[in-house]
């Protein structure tokens, strides 16, 4: 009845579900010390996964904006020049008067203007001098064509944009940016209030409320190329400030400077945004860099934390492996219960990392008024992550527990 | 039954620990225990009781000699052939019981069976089976620090004979318990033995040597010759 038959050539054999319900006892007979063992694991894994999450999220907020704002701007200056022109008269650069006209025809061209700033000058509104000079302020001119106001999406608050017509019979007209006229004390148009610049009148014909591009023009007077050419000795437009379609910032900036200037496109120079891809890429290759080395150590650390505990839960539990091998347990069936603790702990702790991370994302992103953004794998291979730091973690103590032998662990164990 | 091999069979089995000092704990050891046979071993403290049983267990291997456990030779074995024959031939009761606090009784028991791939169902039938039959069917689903010692030792009596092995080793299983309690654990004894069970109990306790049906008398790390009607065992 009892024997006999029994195979010879049998081996031990544990089944994988009674593997993990083995492991689970042992890791729900002490919980707390299972929680502060993930505790590791949990940190790491919050923090990649909140440090990915977050620059994915920036990332796309930053290619929002970018989008509206700077993938539609397309600048034309001279060739071999950094920054503005200026009211540098001597150099006379090659860019027609009429340069918002023409690229304004081209396709993908929603609005374009010349823009030139001429410097600082004294201005005024008072008709009468204050020999203290109180009412006398400085403030920065700047040339522009009726298409510039557009091109920079300016908007107005009172009164009008001068226009083409204006230029072109170089009349003494100006718009005020709001900070200019505040500084001037201008607030309504309707009188035809004067501003005197170097000394001469110009009529104010509108207050501006705001701009989108080239914020500078709020704190200047803004003036038409023609009365620019009459009083300021203005030779030629410093650069053009062109509003292109979404899209078509490539292919504006490889047709404005001929259209511009076709017999020698290369003296003139434009600028094209960078593509929106490569601007998310490096802010989160920027972001990732540095926090990925903090989640990685502290994701190593989180993996020694495990190994610690579960070298002495070996250690604790000699008794215990003992009785296993005495009961039928081979070196392997051993091995594998501590790494499948271990493991568990490494995936417990990466879920209630992925968890905590992807709570700190949408928290973050709530406070913020963003839109969270999460690559669909993050929540997925973080568990992953801290599954596999786990079994690392359980190798070196599942090893040393194979190494017991059962009689010296049941000598030494309860 | 003539050609049905006995459950032990040592022949010339010596165990030397190699120290340094080394320690020559067992020294040409000839026993065979037949089936169905329930044998004492008898000796003082450090005379050799327990490394003879953690030999016969497969716990330990012999430094020489042989060790034939149901006629089969159990020295050229791997390590998991031996685990298996382990779980599946041996039942080990010890001195301190060996329970695992966290668990309950019945899964105590069901340890037994879970390295033989035994259904968890079936399982738990065997170990309830097994624990009504030491008188714990009562205990069902307790833990074992809510039991008393010789309840514990009833708790590894059952675990060690859920698997219905061939042989059933008890290293001084008395030897944390009062006497009525071990009374009751010898009269366990005594019934699985008359059931069939092969036993063999270490013990230097000679009132609990008297109630096997053979001594073995072990001293520095050697058999005493056996002598028929001893007094020193049957009469003090
Ligand atoms: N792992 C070991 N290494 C070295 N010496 C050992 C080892 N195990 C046992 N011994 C020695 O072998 C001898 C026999 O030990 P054993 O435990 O078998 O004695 P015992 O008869 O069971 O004694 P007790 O009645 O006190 O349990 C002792 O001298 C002991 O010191
Ligand atoms: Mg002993």
């Amino acid at each position: 009845m009892r024997r006999g038959a029994r195979r010879l050539d049998g081996r031990a054999h544990l089944r994988l579900g009674d593997l993990l319900s083995e492991a689970g006892a042992a890791l729900t007979a002490r919980p707390a010390r299972t929680l502060l063992t993930a505790m590791g694991t949990v940190l790491g894994v919050a923090a990649l996964v909140a440090t990915l999450g977050l620059a994915r999220t920036a990332g796309t907020q930053i290619v929002t904006r970018f989008d509206e704002l700077a993938a539609t701007s397309v600048q034309v200056r001279p060739a071999g020049q950094g920054g503005f022109a200026g009211a540098d008269t001597t150099v006379r650069s090659s860019i027609p008067w009429d340069a918002g006209d023409r690229l304004a025809r081209l396709n993908g061209v929603r609005s374009a203007g010349t823009y030139t700033a001429l410097g600082t000058k004294a201005s005024r509104t008072v008709p009468l001098v204050d020999p203290t000079g109180r009412d006398v302020v400085q403030l920065p001119v700047v040339a522009v064509s009726g298409g510039t106001f557009d091109a920079v999406r300016a908007r107005v608050r009172t009164g009008r944009f001068f226009d083409d017509g204006h230029n072109v019979r170089r009349d003494p007209v100006a718009v005020l940016g709001p900070a200019a006229a505040q500084r001037l004390n201008v607030t309504r148009v309707d009188q035809g209030p004067v501003v005197f610049v170097d000394e001469r009148p110009l009529i104010i014909v509108g207050i501006l409320d705001g701009v989108v591009r080239q914020p500078e023009l709020l704190g200047a007077v803004i003036i038409p190329d023609g009365i620019a050419r009459t009083r300021f000795g203005l030779r030629a437009p410093a650069e053009v400030q062109v509003d292109v379609a979404v899209g078509a910032a490539e292919l504006i900036g490889s047709q404005a400077a001929l259209a511009l200037d076709p017999n020698q496109p290369e003296r003139l120079r434009v600028a094209v945004p960078r593509s929106p891809r490569g601007v998310q890429e490096q802010v989160q290759a920027d972001v990732n860099g540095l926090f990925v080395v903090l989640g990685a150590i502290s994701l190593l650390i989180g993996a020694i934390g495990i190994a610690n505990i579960t070298l002495v839960s070996v250690l604790e539990r000699v008794g215990e492996i003992g009785l296993r091998r005495a009961v039928g347990a081979a070196r392997r069936h051993v091995a594998a219960q501590f790494l499948v603790e271990s493991a568990a702990v490494g995936l417990l702790g990466g879920i209630i990392g992925a968890s905590g991370g992807v709570l700190t994302v949408v928290a973050v992103s709530a406070a913020r008024g963003w839109t969270p953004v999460l690559d669909p794998w993050l929540p997925l291979a973080a568990p992953l992550s801290g599954l596999a730091i786990g079994l690392l973690a359980g190798a070196y103590p599942a090893w040393k527990a194979t190494a017991i032998e059962p009689i010296t662990a049941l000598r030494q164990g309860t | 039954m003539a050609d049905v091999a006995p459950v032990v069979e040592l022949v010339g089995v010596g165990r030397t620990f190699p120290g340094p000092p080394e320690v020559r704990a067992l020294q040409d050891i000839d026993l065979v225990i037949p089936r169905g046979d329930y044998v004492s071993i008898l000796g003082p403290s450090g005379s050799g009781k327990s490394t003879l049983l953690n030999l016969l267990g497969l716990l330990d291997r012999p430094t020489a000699g042989a060790f034939r456990l149901d006629g089969i030779d159990t020295s050229s074995l791997p390590e998991h052939r031996r685990a298996f024959l382990r779980g599946s031939r041996i039942g080990f009761v010890f001195q301190s019981f060996h329970l695992l606090n966290h668990r309950s009784i019945e899964e105590n028991v069901e340890l037994a069976l879970l390295y033989s791939g035994v259904r968890p169902t079936q399982r738990r039938q065997r170990a309830a089976a097994a624990l009504e039959r030491v008188g714990l069917g009562h205990r069902l689903g307790f833990a074992p620090l809510t039991l008393s010692g010789g309840e514990r030792q009833r708790v590894a009596i059952a675990r060690a004979v859920v698997n219905r092995p061939s042989l059933l080793l008890a290293d001084e299983p008395t030897g944390n318990l009062d006497d009525a309690t071990t009374a009751q654990i010898l009269d366990l004894f005594d019934e699985l033995h008359a059931e069939g069970l092969t036993l063999a109990v270490t013990t230097h306790d000679a009132d609990v040597a008297r109630r096997a049906h053979r001594p073995v008398r072990i001293r520095d790390g050697r058999i005493e010759p056996i002598v028929a009607a001893d007094p020193g065992i049957e009469r003090p």
